[in-house]
């Protein structure tokens, strides 16, 4: 069973007396453990895609089907629900609270999750999560202290607190060097390949494409190629 | 929970910049102040007015005689000659609502001593009872008069600190006689200072006698020399009997044959006013009715017929007084409560720059999962936070200020408990009315437009 699916999803701006349709049908499924990349030109809708995707926005039309629920009609707050539960989210710009600890700023999901995490549990587990993507030692590090790297890492380390199914990731690597955003999109394959998380990766660089497994092209709010997972990782 | 959970995420908030949070919450800091100095300062010259009016004798109640018509033409206040000693002592036996009751003659007269003179301002003839009446009873030097004395109609005086000023200069006062219209008035006491009262009249300026010498001796002498000395003979009650008139009487005295014969009327020892003290402020108004009906009866007055004295009380003097000094905190009050708007305003602006400021951060937060409640509650929980430290702070602000007003400047201050009350009340409420739109405005933020702002 896939973890989400799309069907015919269509999305439509509405700009004064003129509607600019962005996604025109787009149908595609990712099952769970998969690592796939998004690319497309800007003004092809990968964007809006990934909004849609990211429980950001909702569909003009179509069905979205994510952990086996029908979500395209949910409400703002049902929405927000479930991406605290279900989604990760890493930037580009890292999007990291300023003047706040690491630990801090790995915890704060956890703020507004539906159950309440004792304050002594949250610290445990950020510093877990921190462990993880080797920034141990810089757990009480503000943003301002850290190298780009480090902040993406501090930043998936956040995305990673509600144990998501989901880690959708927006041009992770665009603001950080070649050397960096290998060990970046190293540490999304490592995710990918050890715990099984299913990662999306958006992007219009082929080099970071590369690293996924699918790609899933969209051009003009279409999908150009590889709407399903190709037949050969089907079979293995 | 929730709630602690969003307290500690606005003190987080507010902690990544500390600079702006404490210059936000300065206009509350200053409004704050502003109120509880004010209700302070305001509160202690309230009191202080209280005292003032205690000082002047607290529940004083003055009797007047009433008006008299003579041929339809009013005499006014004091026009009838129906007031007496006796009425006084009745007041105070009779009126279990008054503690004191004393009789005033008023005399003016010019004072001598030595070669030095003085018209005092007041010159009254009374009993010791006066004293209590007006909260007077101890003595700067010497004693008052006694009972004795004015049954006696001794020729002593006890005299206010301004006339010991002006006759005396640096001699010690008691002992030495003083001259009053060429009765030689022997000085028993000095007065503890009073200063002025509220009207600014000087209560210092003032001589006190016996109401039987000022009367007997003072104003009669005086009239004998404009009048006939028919006036002052024996046809008095009082006088006969404790002091016979000056000079050789023209006419040999009647016999009592010759008094039965030719009927004289009798001369009514009359006061000028009786000042009386009710036991405590609520009880004025039933020592005015007691009083009342006692002199109803006493001067024979029919149940219908209209007074012929009139009671004036200082609790009117006293409201007055008091009321406005109220307006006076009021309008300070405004004036404070205006400074705080004022400083609601400021942290609305803020808040709102605030809001701009951070709306990557509020998209971020919606976008792990915070629903638009949270934004509401976090952004409002900043607001009421650093209004509620303002008010704290303009708590701690303010009492220092009155405290140093006090210390310097020797206003009198009193702690409000309720300004303080009001404060932290009104401050919260400030921080809920100002923050509210900045923080609804940060809700309604879209997650997608606010991740992509710049």
């Amino acid at each position: 069973m896939a973890l989400l699916e799309l069907r015919d999803v269509r999305k439509t701006y509405h700009l004064e007396e003129m509607d600019v349709p962005v996604l025109k049908g787009i149908t595609l499924s990712i099952a769970a453990g998969e690592l796939v990349a998004l690319m497309g030109a800007s003004g092809s809708g990968k964007s809006t895609l990934m909004n849609i995707l990211g429980c950001l926005d909702r569909p003009s039309s179509g069905e979205y089907w994510l952990d086996g629920q029908e979500i395209s009609g949910a409400t703002p707050n049902q929405r927000a629900t479930l991406r605290n539960q279900l989604i990760g989210f890493v930037f580009q710009s890292f999007n990291l609270l300023t003047r706040t600890s690491a630990l801090d700023n790995v915890a704060m999901p956890l703020t507004y999750g539906t159950e309440y995490v004792h304050e002594r549990e949250m610290k445990k587990r950020a510093e877990e999560l921190l462990l993880r993507v080797g920034l141990a030692d810089r757990m009480d590090h503000q943003p301002s202290q850290l190298s780009g790297g480090q902040q993406q890492r501090v930043a998936i380390a956040r995305s990673l607190i509600n144990r998501p199914r989901l880690l959708l990731a927006d041009e992770p690597t665009g603001n950080l060097d070649s050397k960096t955003s290998k060990e970046i999109l190293q540490m999304f394959r490592d995710l990918n390949e050890k715990e099984g998380l299913t990662v999306i990766l958006v992007t219009h660089d082929p080099e970071v494409a590369n690293h996924a497994k699918r790609v899933i092209r969209i051009k003009d709010g279409l999908i150009e190629n590889g709407a399903s997972a190709p037949m050969k990782e089907k079979i293995t | 929970m929730r709630a602690y959970r969003t307290f500690k995420t606005a003190m987080r908030a507010l902690r990544r910049n500390v600079m702006r949070a404490s210059l936000t919450t300065l206009g509350i800091v200053i409004g704050v102040a502003a109120v509880i100095a004010m209700m302070e300062i305001g509160n202690g010259s309230s009191q202080a007015i209280q005292h003032t009016i205690s000082t002047m004798g607290a529940y004083n109640l003055m009797v007047f005689p009433g008006n008299s018509f003579m041929g339809g033409i009013s005499t006014g206040t004091g026009g009838t000659m129906t007031l007496t000693p006796g009425d006084a002592d009745a007041i105070l036996t009779d009126c279990p609502s008054v503690a004191a009751a004393a009789p005033v003659v008023r005399a003016r007269a010019q004072a001598v001593y030595a070669n030095r003179n003085w018209q005092p301002g007041t010159l009254y003839g009374t009993t010791p009872a006066f004293l209590q009446v007006r909260d007077w009873t101890d003595m700067a030097q010497g004693d008052a008069f006694t009972e004795r004395d004015v049954r006696n109609a001794s020729k002593v005086c006890v005299i206010g600190k301004t006339i010991v000023e002006k006759l005396f200069m640096d001699e010690p006062p008691i002992g030495k006689e003083i001259r009053l219209q060429n009765v030689n008035f022997k000085v028993i006491g000095v007065l503890r200072a009073k200063g002025a009262n509220m009207m600014g009249s000087d209560q210092d300026d003032i001589i006190l006698a016996p109401w039987t010498t000022i009367k007997y001796r003072v104003t009669a002498v005086s009239s004998s020399y404009s009048t006939t000395t028919a006036s002052t003979a024996s046809t008095t009650v009082l006088p006969s009997q404790v002091y016979p008139s000056p000079g050789e009487p023209l006419y040999p005295p009647p016999s009592a044959s010759q008094q039965a014969d030719t009927p004289q009327p009798v001369r009514f020892a009359n006061v000028d006013q009786i000042v009386a003290a009710a036991k405590s402020g609520p009880e004025v108004p039933t020592a005015i009715d007691e009083i009342t009906g006692l002199l109803h009866e006493r001067h024979h007055l029919k149940a219908d017929a209209p007074d012929d004295f009139t009671i004036r009380d200082m609790t009117e003097m006293t409201r007055t007084m008091s009321s406005t000094t109220e307006l006076m905190t009021t309008l300070l009050l405004i004036v404070a409560a205006i400074s705080l708007v004022v400083g609601g305003v400021g942290i609305m602006n803020i808040m709102l720059v605030s809001v701009t400021e951070r709306t990557r951060e509020i998209g971020l937060r919606m976008a792990v999962g915070a629903h638009s409640g949270d934004i509401l509650h976090q952004f409002l929980m900043e607001a009421i936070v650093l209004c509620l430290i303002g008010g704290a702070a303009g708590i701690g602000l303010g009492r220092t200020v009155s405290i140093l007003v006090r210390m310097i400047k020797h206003w009198p201050t009193a702690v409000s408990m309720g300004a303080i009350i009001v404060a932290v009340a009104v401050s919260a409420l400030v921080g809920v009315l100002f923050g509210f739109y900045p923080a609804w405005k940060a809700s309604r933020l879209d997650p997608i437009e606010a991740l992509r702002y710049e």
